[in-house]
């Protein structure tokens, strides 16, 4: 069977040169810090982005005890609430979420799952983790200085975000802009790494169309990345010289503290379309390599491969292109052109179709599949249903006449939370759970799992569906305190209060995954090297976890697509990849 | 030789460079929002030291890295794949570039298109602008500004004269070097294809050479747009964009010059052979493109 894909023959062995001690790290600190390896550099990206992450969860827990008992605690003011709000918006999107699916688990899987060893660029590799950390390190410095980080929300939209009434207008505003910089310096680098890592550095019979979608997803999303941050790049250049240097871009004429500033004709919506043409497919390059993932995971835990898996590739692809063309949906309510709107709308609502596909398409891999209830399985459905409520609801927010109503309310909150907030997270934990013991050899406890889960799922849901209907009421987002209004139910601040201790619940679900994650790194079971009995490339290694360079003398060679579960009258339930069609054995007594 | 050997692979051995590069960015940031925060507050009789020292260090890096990254490149190390990974890497990484000024030409044409409009009182929200500035006329260039005293009105734009006086602009003479030096550049590759040295040098050189005259000509009409036609980045829109595009273009032109003029001593200490002279290609494309966006600028910006 000659179904080795590419043209292997393009790929000459490096030059005459022994594997030698010397490229690989002789003590502990090239090992674990200065390191260039691509599993490494990944777990430091998600041990910074999970620390990072949780400075922003304590964030949310200040915001909720704000918004729950406003008269009880006096922790906060309400600059304090908005500074609070876009750290938390801004840490959760860039820093936690995409520097965790791209940086981490694009780092560690790319080159096993592809059969490289390691990603293309090495030293990029590095530069970009510490880049990223230094735009960390800047941002978290904004809590520090005189006047605290920026208010501005995290869509830092002018001209609230550089006008004198607004907190953090002095420091907080140019520090996050130049983190925000910095971190797409890194980003490009890292990115540019993950892209061609996937293009040039597979194995040998690793077909694009025999990748496994963690990959896929990964992938697309980095391409999505490349091409949108620069947006982003050039609106805080632009918004820097009309703070400091006297532009007028995006300020309009206004009058501010009873004075005229020195700002006129600019157009503040000029900074939303190029922050939304960031910003939409910002919520892809999330979402996509969670799609990935979770399609991988399906198909591993259900014994069965994964449901059209041509089309779930072009839906990821289908969805990446048009990700780029829907940014104006975020601005209905600002007196764009209605033509415009009806057109977003639809682009908006057509997008729900790749999306759909995959949704029935990860319904039709469970139907009748050998299901594994384990831990990152539960997860991954949790997912599965999150991502179809949050969703539902952006069907609703799509269409213009409904989101008219609906825009700035706590509906919107919702909604971004289940499909951005909730939804990605599941898929961190489930790939945690599933990936964990191939990083460190030892099962993650299943019992703390499953109390993690049901906690995590019950208490976000706890969380969230409340909001919903607080947004049908009226309730505005962004506000520190909502005193008394004719419109506001009074219930609403029960249901406020109640939200609150659902969002404590979840954040102390959380502890329990912390305490698994260190406890289990030494008691933890172990776990050989394919606890899953999955099928792709880095459950094959020889060691686990892999060592320097990933596999050993020899790259595997692969002669099957990633999902051969339950192989019609193969005897074993899984083939793995490199598997070859002669060693597959069949049940030949029927 | 067997594609399935590959017993002997190459992992490059740990390296330094990539945490000094990481700390020299950071604290050179650190130091920019240090000196534009002083900027904002109007003391800007700091020093910058930390923007320079970060700048210093990165620079010292880059210098070892680039050297180190050629002499494992003569040495035999890099292999057919990392090849090929270094073009795909320049191609993306110009493929993200294209978005950088795309991004700013779409700033540029909102601004011109739906903004201008409406502050002169057409479109959907100009009534605003009716109200606000009546007198306001929608014409690009704006050279009478809403309010004149809030933003001084530039003397004059950059706007290209009719044909015949195109002897003058000298927007005109540099798209005319520009593209001249695509074309030396391009003279260049050809030479080292065919192993001509001395061409490829002569060539080369003339490219570099080409690059530092349209530098010194951009700086030449940024000062006399700042001293004598009163157009600069505070009179208005029209002042802001030009500046902003025109220099964000320019800084992407010094840069490729530079990277021209190492390419430059490369040809001169012997390097690049016919089949591996992918560095230099890489400097080719980048000033192709550097090009390919001016003639985009000469066309949106000044003529249009």
């Amino acid at each position: 069977m000659s179904d080795v894909a590419h043209d292997a023959s393009e790929f000459a062995p490096p030059a005459e040169l022994e594997e030698m001690e010397l490229y690989h790290p002789k003590t502990w600190i090239g090992k674990y810090v200065w390191s260039q390896d691509a599993k490494t550099i990944a777990i430091q990206y998600a041990i910074t982005a999970i620390a990072i992450g949780l400075v922003a969860l304590v964030l949310s827990l200040l915001m909720r005890l704000q918004l729950g008992f406003p008269n009880t605690f006096s922790l906060i003011d309400p600059s304090n609430y908005l500074q609070f709000v876009t750290m938390h918006g801004m840490i959760m999107v860039i820093y936690l979420l995409t520097a965790l699916f791209l940086g981490g688990f694009g780092n560690y899987l790319i080159p096993l799952m592809v059969g490289a060893r390691d990603m293309v660029f090495p030293y990029l590799n590095m530069i970009s983790y510490w880049v990223y950390l230094a735009a960390v390190l800047i941002l978290v410095a904004s809590f520090f200085v005189a006047g605290g980080p920026t208010g501005a929300g995290w869509t830092l939209y002018p001209p609230q975000s550089i006008s004198p009434g607004t907190p953090g207008t002095d420091w907080g505003i140019i520090l996050m802009l130049v983190s925000l910089a910095l971190f797409i310096v890194g980003f490009t680098m890292g990115g540019l790494n993950y892209v061609v890592t996937v293009l040039q550095a597979r194995t040998r019979g690793m077909s694009l169309m025999r990748m496994p979608l963690t990959v896929w997803g990964i992938f697309i999303a980095t391409i999505l990345a490349l091409l949108a941050f620069p947006a982003l790049f050039v609106s805080a250049i632009m918004m820097l010289l009309d703070l400091l240097l006297g532009t007028s871009f995006f300020m309009p004429a206004m009058v501010s503290l009873g004075d005229q500033t020195a700002y006129d004709g600019g157009s503040p919506i000029l900074f939303q379309h190029l922050f939304w043409f960031f910003g939409h497919p910002e919520v892809y390059i999330v979402a996509l390599p969670a799609f990935g993932i979770v399609s991988d995971i399906l198909s591993t835990h259900a014994r069965k491969a994964i449901f059209g898996y041509r089309m779930m590739v072009w839906a990821i692809v289908a969805i990446g292109g048009l990700s780029f063309i829907v940014w104006a949906h975020h601005m209905y309510v600002s007196g764009m052109n209605p033509l415009f709107g009806f057109f977003f709308a639809t682009t908006t609502l057509i997008i729900a179709v790749p999306t759909a596909i995959k949704v029935y398409n990860w319904v039709l891999t469970l139907w009748q599949g050998n299901i594994r209830m384990n831990v990152p399985m539960m997860f991954a459905i949790g997912f599965v249903f999150t991502f179809i409520n949050g969703g539902l609801t952006g069907l609703f927010l799509g269409n213009v006449t409904v989101d008219l109503p609906l825009s700035d309310t706590y509906f919107v909150i919702a909604h971004f939370h289940m499909v951005m907030g909730v939804s990605p997270i599941l898929v961190v934990y489930a790939a945690i759970y599933h990936w964990y013991p191939k990083i460190t050899g030892r099962m993650l406890n299943d019992t703390l799992g499953k109390i993690h889960f049901w906690m995590t799922l019950l208490g976000t849901y706890s969380i969230y569906y409340p909001m919903h209907y607080l947004g049908l009421e009226g309730l505005p987002r962004r506000y520190f305190a909502y005193g008394d209004t004719a419109f506001i139910s009074e219930s609403s601040q029960d249901l406020n209060a109640a939200i609150t201790i659902a969002a404590f619940v979840v954040a102390f679900a959380q502890l329990f995954f912390l305490y698994n994650l260190v406890r289990s790194l030494r008691k933890g079971e172990p776990a050989g090297d394919n606890p899953w009995e999955a099928t792709t490339l880095e459950w094959q290694t020889e060691h686990t976890p892999p060592q320097h360079g990933n596999f050993s003398k020899e790259l595997p060679v692969v002669y099957r697509w990633a999902y051969d579960y339950g192989l019609p009258g193969a005897k074993d339930d899984f083939i793995p990849q490199n598997v070859p069609p002669s060693n597959v054995v069949y049940e030949t007594d029927k | 030789m067997s594609t399935n050997d590959n017993s002997h692979y190459y992992i490059p051995e740990s390296s330094w460079y990539p945490v000094w590069a990481a700390f020299g960015v950071g604290t050179m940031m650190y130091g920019l929002a240090n000196w534009l925060n002083q900027l904002k507050a109007g003391e800007d009789g700091g020093t910058h030291i930390l923007f320079y020292a970060g700048f210093t260090v990165l620079a010292a890096v880059l210098v070892a890295w680039y050297g180190k990254v050629i002499a494992e490149n003569h040495e035999g190390l890099a292999n057919a794949q990392l090849k090929k990974s270094y073009v795909w890497g320049m191609s993306w990484f110009i493929f993200s570039e294209v978005m950088f000024f795309a991004a700013f030409f779409g700033a540029l044409f909102y601004t011109r298109n739906f903004v201008m409009v409406w502050l002169g009182g057409e479109g959907g929200k100009g009534i605003t602008g009716d109200y606000l500035w009546p007198a306001f006329q929608a014409v690009w260039p704006i050279v009478e500004n809403p309010d004149p005293s809030v933003f001084p009105n530039p003397g004059e734009s950059m706007a290209a004269p009719p044909l015949s006086q195109w002897g003058s602009y000298l927007p005109f003479w540099n798209t005319a070097i520009l593209l001249s030096s695509s074309v030396t550049v391009h003279m260049a590759h050809t030479a080292i294809k065919n192993g001509a040295r001395g061409a490829l040098k002569a060539w080369l050189g003339i490219t570099v050479l080409l690059g530092i005259v349209f530098l010194f000509l951009q700086v030449e009409e940024y000062m006399h747009a700042y001293s004598e036609m009163g157009l600069t980045l505070g009179t208005g829109i029209y002042g802001s964009t030009f500046f902003l595009l025109t220099g964000f273009h320019g800084f992407h032109v010094t840069l490729g010059t530079f990277i021209l003029a190492v390419q430059l001593v490369r040809a001169f200490k012997g390097h690049f052979s016919h089949d591996d002279q992918f560095g230099f290609e890489a400097a080719s494309w980048y000033w192709h493109f550097v090009d390919v966006v001016w003639v985009f600028l000469f066309f949106f910006v000044y003529i249009y």
